[in-house]
């Protein structure tokens, strides 16, 4: 792959790829196209008019139900706790991941060999399934039984799913554990790409380590940074699995993030009305944080993305 | 603009400019300790969890109790294995094997042909496939489970394995065609050019040209797929409910349920569930490493 990628030249978006060649290709990108209807737009479009229906979930009845189940979702006194919880998930892993990232990946991004061996070990996290790191976890924290009660140190030995505050802590704690790895390995990509001769430029200027990647790393990063945001924020609305098995939202409420929220009204009290309104809830976050993020940076990335093709 | 387009080839660049100059630093430049005191930090971080898991799934539930939990078995078992193998875990093996081989395959086949299409073809029609495609990926399609619900009732497929494959097949495809048609559009224009020439139809130069020369990429987008569907729970824990229908992490959250004070056994089905990633990391690491962010541009 490497020996054949071309020079950036060859990669003009200005020039038309093929002139009037489209109609013979198109056909290719229909069954992607049909799977994606079928399982991502239809259900996108699903989910708004399910929110004005009424539907246990098993029954095959389905009624028109007007406003009756975005009354019951907006009115529903859960409701600023979820989304609290949602943001405050949102904010803690984003600002606890960012800067370790950001400073793992400029460390991976040295080419000693032991930095490679390092991150073979580092990036293990990556392949283990939500599910099993939340097992893992909770049998690891057991206060009882955990690693914390089996060594003997205190400060471990506590009910740390049973107490709000902790089990938050916890909660930011094993999502950063699962994901500085993989946004190390974005921020170590970003840090690559960034031209040797900037740096010699500034040691010659005199400029010290710490002014180098102030004036240098970190504005030349700008757009990993806005990517790895991204992915981050976007990603923490998915974080179904983890919480599910780790809290199941508890204790009480205090860990009850909006796709859990989704999934307990909708699978458990057999609510699917008051479950899609949730649901369209969690889309319009997700979109309109997507869209955020990219106006800060400044470039559409659809736009350029387009142009390309 | 272009920015997003220099993406790809520099991302996988990256190994083997490290590959030919192995030893080189930056010259001159002091240490970054602080980097190293992070990096050496999670590492641990990262690792005690992972030696802890691995030690543990070979002590008896005895030892477990009255051992150093961070000192490995003098007399290591394997009756958790055997435990945790009696308990179906062939069956929901297998049933991942076949539910990611039957996701990903498809997934990748067809968004590989998207993306050349993409790539190739020009006109509102495809530029309008490619915007649908990108918005998909900021959506959290989580958020589309209830209706994907109701059209695996209505297809009477509730159940089956099928019903996890095909939604499993379109969460998989915005991002693959992503990949995929960053890595299509570095093909240099004067072989499609000469493929056309020696008069090769599309379909053609797709798998003649284009396939060879995207093939580390079509591993990549083959990997990351594997993982993400081998790893899925949300869509087995909805669409299923029959035992003969879980899939590996499904099964591990029932099996916790029902072995709860078990730690080992908890532990040495965790490690067999992960088993087989770890062999393909093994044997894929570079593709997956430095394809993993090839997607995301810069």
């Amino acid at each position: 792959m490497t020996t054949l990628a071309p020079p950036v030249v060859q990669r003009d978006p200005a020039t038309p790829t093929t002139g009037g060649r489209g109609g013979k290709v198109a056909w290719m990108a229909l069954p992607a196209l049909v799977m994606f209807i079928g399982f991502g737009v239809i259900p996108l479009v699903g989910v708004l008019v399910l929110s004005f229906t009424s539907w246990d979930g098993i029954s095959t009845e389905i009624r028109p139900a007007g406003f009756d189940s975005w009354r019951a979702v907006l009115t529903d006194p859960g409701l600023p706790n979820t989304l609290w919880v949602t943001f405050l998930v949102m904010a803690l892993s984003w600002a606890v991941q960012t800067p370790l990232s950001l400073l793992i990946g400029v460390f991976l991004a040295g080419h000693q060999r032991y930095r490679e061996f390092l991150a073979v070990l580092f990036f293990i996290p990556l392949l283990l399934s939500s599910a099993a790191i939340a097992i893992t976890y909770k049998a690891l924290l057991d206060p009882n039984f955990g690693l914390g009660a089996g060594l003997g140190i205190p400060f471990l030995v506590q009910d740390w799913l049973g107490r709000p505050g902790l089990a938050m802590g916890v909660i930011i704690f094993v999502v950063s554990w699962q994901y500085i790895p993989f946004h190390s390995l974005i921020y170590q990509g970003g840090v690559r790409q960034i031209p040797r001769s900037m740096y010699e430029a500034a040691e010659l200027d005199g400029a010290g380590r710490v002014r180098q990647f102030f004036s240098i790393t970190l504005p030349q990063l700008k757009y990993t940074i806005i990517t790895s945001s991204t992915l981050m924020v976007v990603g923490s609305l998915t974080f179904f699995d983890l919480i599910f098995v780790l809290t199941e939202g508890g204790p009480g409420d205090a860990t009850r993030v909006l796709a859990l929220s989704m999934y307990k009204l909708g699978f458990q009290a057999n609510l699917m009305g008051p479950a899609s309104g949730i649901a369209v809830i969690l889309v319009l976050v997700g979109l309109a944080l997507a869209l955020l993020l990219q106006r800060l940076g400044g470039r559409d990335q659809t736009e350029s993305q387009l142009e390309g093709g | 603009m272009s920015t997003t387009l220099t993406t790809p080839d520099q991302t996988t660049d990256a190994p083997a400019r490290q590959r030919r100059r192995p030893s080189e630093s930056r010259t001159g430049r002091r240490p970054n300790w602080l980097g190293g005191l992070a990096g050496w930090l999670w590492l641990v971080i990262v690792i005690v969890p992972i030696y802890w898991i691995l030690i543990t799934s070979f002590k008896t539930q005895a030892n477990y109790f009255i051992t150093n939990p961070l000192v490995p078995p003098t007399d290591p078992t394997l009756a958790n294995y055997r435990l945790v193998i009696q308990s179906d875990f062939i069956r929901y093996f297998m049933n991942s094997v076949i539910v990611t081989l039957g996701a990903v395959v498809p997934a990748v086949t067809i968004s590989f042909m998207a993306a050349f299409a993409i790539i190739r073809g020009s006109g509102r029609f495809l530029r309008a496939v490619n915007g649908l495609f990108l918005m998909g990926l900021a959506i959290p399609l989580q958020a589309t489970i209830i209706p994907v619900y109701l059209i695996i009732i209505r297809l009477k497929l509730y159940d089956t394995l099928l019903a996890i494959v095909l939604p499993s097949i379109a969460f998989a495809i915005p991002l693959s065609v992503l990949v995929l048609s960053n890595f299509i559009r570095d093909v240099p224009k004067e072989l499609f050019e000469s493929m056309r020439v020696d008069g090769a139809s599309e379909w053609g130069t797709l798998w003649h040209l284009a396939f060879p020369l995207t093939r580390p990429a079509l591993m990549t987008v083959c990997i990351y797929n594997g993982l993400a569907t081998w790893n899925g729970f949300l869509l087995p824990l909805i669409l299923t409910a029959d035992p003969t229908q879980r899939t590996l992490p499904l099964a591990l959250w029932t099996f916790q349920g029902q072995y709860s004070i078990n730690v080992p056994a908890i532990l040495a089905s965790v490690v067999l569930t992960t088993l087989p990633i770890l062999a393909l990391y093994a044997i894929g690491r570079r593709q997956l490493l430095s394809g993993l962010t090839a997607g995301f541009g810069k």
